[in-house]
């Protein structure tokens, strides 16, 4: 039980998964259900030292479908739960990951990427799994994900994962990579004040006038949890506003509505993007994960150098940042999406970009980091 | 008859969700049915119990109570109600399935959700088919039976379910019948009184698809099949075993005590926030 915390100064000196394991509790998580994987084990290792004295749950499952199965229930009891796991795991999820979207339940699943396709490569870092993460689950669905950078990031992302599922009713994704994960920095962490944790609507009703799905203009209904006297029914089926499930086209078409427009209608909430000496800059590299920290050393070798370029980090991957991205495509002659993958975001950037500046890629998918050199030198050439 | 009326008034969402799916001489509603009964005889609120179903005929169950209910993925229903319970221990937890969904697709977390022995009360509803997409082989169909994915016959052996189930380590394991319907009631009393992981085992019929793929006859006569051929566990042990061959056992099959997940983790629970406040 050595690892128990006790925050006696607001300085860390911490790890990338130990970092996501803290934000996770700070921000009210008491329920965590995973199965070993790497990269991402150290953080069933800290759930399951932590989680008892905290009087939160712990269970190791038999596989990773059964982990998100877990969180699901958990958290229509009531509980904020999380689950991490790495490329094989995060496919196993993703059919538990549509019934969390459609059923509306707040939980948070962590992705630490490392290189694939299937066993790949277990313990490179990769970013391959970007578009799995959007589109993954079968089915046209909305969906939030976020990636850290920094271990900052990883308290703060994790923290701020649980804020927007609560709030949006809504399975959030947390896109780590091997390198985020594995590094050890020293945090600070802001005061709480500055971070508050959001808590899920619960209903006020009378339980006899309580209709489950029923939102009242909003685009988020209130939940309650199993137990708590308002009886409902939950289901993966498409249903209606009393949660039964229907096909009824004006039923199915209002509810898909409204799935989509939870998110889209909150853009600008959930948008969060880090920038860093755009102002004049002519070449904007646009980058996420562990690759945003080569490519910050890039820009400060760079601007050392009398070169005028700049940093647009995304921590929200999804729903699209395009706000941020079309401003960048204004400003500057050339946008730079370094990824390790064959180009997931890149395409993104040149959908949004459209035609106005050039979009450069550089891709590397051999299972070690892009270098702030090789960023450099793709800026240079062209 | 009062008596049913006050049941279905009180129990059923007779209002909401009417009629239901199942084809006539189902036996899903008997099982229905009797787990009512059992809930009413032993006095639990509607609102500390969960009704878990996973996918398939059995699934739409969940429907049709009024519970807090669940209607989960297939074959996963076992892992949503073990974070139900996990989460809330408070709550009685039921979890029903098919023999497809608990044994092919969830034949993992079956066997790890009996071994863990957390606190669930599983039923399993065998009708030896898949009975929703229209009567394909299950791991519980019987060798040389037909179904529409045999050529000719199933080439397959079939899960004995309960067998199975007092392998895994579950620590109540019974097997009833829909023809047998006041057994079946004291069965689930038994089993929702019982602490760790139960599992009830339920012989029925499909005379849509397993009946006449097998031309067995209608749903009368598919009960009758289960009354001549179900023996219960007590008689079943003075008989010599050449009577027993093709037979069932019907009754309590294992009732045993072992160290349940729940306890376990309070234990751990309580030493570790000892620790905690030592430093």
């Amino acid at each position: 039980m050595k690892n128990v915390t006790r925050h006696k100064s607001p300085k860390f000196f911490w790890q990338g998964n130990e970092a996501i394991v803290e934000g996770a509790l700070a921000a009210g998580c008491r329920f965590y259900a995973g199965y070993p994987i790497t990269p991402a084990t150290e953080i069933l290792e800290w759930m399951a030292q932590k989680m008892p004295a905290l009087d939160g749950a712990f269970i190791q499952m038999e596989d990773e479908i059964a982990s998100l199965g877990a969180v699901i229930g958990a958290s229509l009891a009531g509980v904020k739960a999380m689950t991490a796991t790495s490329g094989p795991g995060f496919s196993l999820m993703q059919e538990n990951l549509g019934f969390a979207c459609v059923a509306e339940v707040p939980c948070v699943i962590v992705n630490v990427m490392r290189g694939g396709p299937s066993t790949g490569l277990p313990t490179g870092p990769a970013q391959g799994d970007v578009l799995q993460a959007r589109w993954g689950t079968h089915g046209d669905h909305p969906i939030i994900v976020l990636a850290p950078s920094t271990t900052l990031d990883c308290y703060l992302v994790t923290r701020q994962a649980f804020n927007f599922s609560e709030k949006y009713r809504t399975p959030v994704i947390i896109l780590s990579d091997e390198v985020v994960s594995h590094t050890r920095e020293v945090v600070t962490l802001p005061s709480k004040d500055d971070f508050p944790v959001i808590d899920r609507t619960r209903p006020t009703v009378p339980p006899e006038w309580f209709i489950p799905f029923e939102t009242q203009g909003r685009l988020i209904p209130p939940m309650s949890a199993f137990g708590d006297g308002y009886r409902y029914h939950v289901t993966g089926l498409v249903h209606d506003v009393r949660g039964f499930p229907t096909i009824r086209p004006d039923e199915v078409h209002a509810f898909q509505r409204r799935m989509q427009q939870k998110i889209s209608e909150h853009y600008t909430d959930i948008h969060w993007v880090e920038p860093y000496y755009l102002e004049d800059a002519e070449q904007i590299i646009i980058a996420y994960g562990s690759v945003a920290r080569s490519a910050l050393h890039a820009v400060r070798l760079g601007r050392e150098m009398g070169k005028k370029i700049g940093l647009l980090k995304l921590l929200t991957l999804f729903p699209f940042p395009r706000a941020a991205i079309e401003k960048a495509s204004l400003s500057c002659q050339d946008l730079l999406v370094p990824e390790m993958n064959w180009g997931q975001i890149s395409r993104e950037v040149k959908r949004v970009n459209r035609g106005r500046c050039r979009v450069l890629t550089l891709n590397k998918f051999d299972g070690t980091i892009i270098t702030p050199q090789e960023i450099l030198k793709k800026l240079s050439q062209n | 008859m009062k008596d049913i009326t006050k049941l279905i008034h009180h129990y059923l969402r007779h209002d909401k969700k009417f009629p239901h799916v199942w084809c006539p001489g189902c036996g899903n509603g008997i099982v229905l049915g009797a787990l009512i009964r059992a809930i009413d005889h032993l006095e639990y609120s509607k609102d500390e119990i969960v009704l878990v179903s996973g996918i398939g005929c059995s699934g739409r169950m969940s429907v049709y109570v009024d519970f807090n209910t669940l209607h989960t993925t297939h074959g996963r229903a076992l892992t949503f109600a073990t974070g139900v319970k996990l989460a809330n221990p408070k709550l009685k937890v039921i979890v029903i399935m098919g023999d497809g969904d608990a044994l092919a697709i969830g034949g993992n977390h079956f066997i790890h959700a009996a071994r863990r022995n957390i606190d669930l009360t599983t039923l399993i509803i065998n009708n030896s088919i898949y009975g929703m997409t229209g009567g394909q082989h299950s791991p519980a169909t019987p060798y040389g039976k037909m179904a529409t994915t045999t050529a000719l016959y199933n080439i397959e052996r079939a899960f004995n379910i309960s067998e199975l189930a007092v392998t895994a380590g579950a620590v109540f394991v019974a097997r009833g019948t829909v023809y047998h319907a006041e057994m079946l009631h004291k069965l689930m009393e038994k089993a929702l009184q019982k602490k760790g992981f139960s599992l009830t085992e339920i012989i029925t019929h499909c005379p849509t698809f397993f009946g006449r793929k097998n031309k067995m006859g209608s749903a009368v006569e598919m009960m009758e099949w289960q009354r001549d051929f179900a023996v219960p566990v007590e008689k079943a042990g003075k008989l010599p075993p050449e009577q027993m061959e093709e037979k069932f056992t019907i009754g309590v099959l294992v009732d045993k005590e072992a160290p349940g997940f729940l306890e376990e983790y309070e234990k751990v629970k309580t030493k570790a926030k000892r620790i905690h406040q030592q430093g």
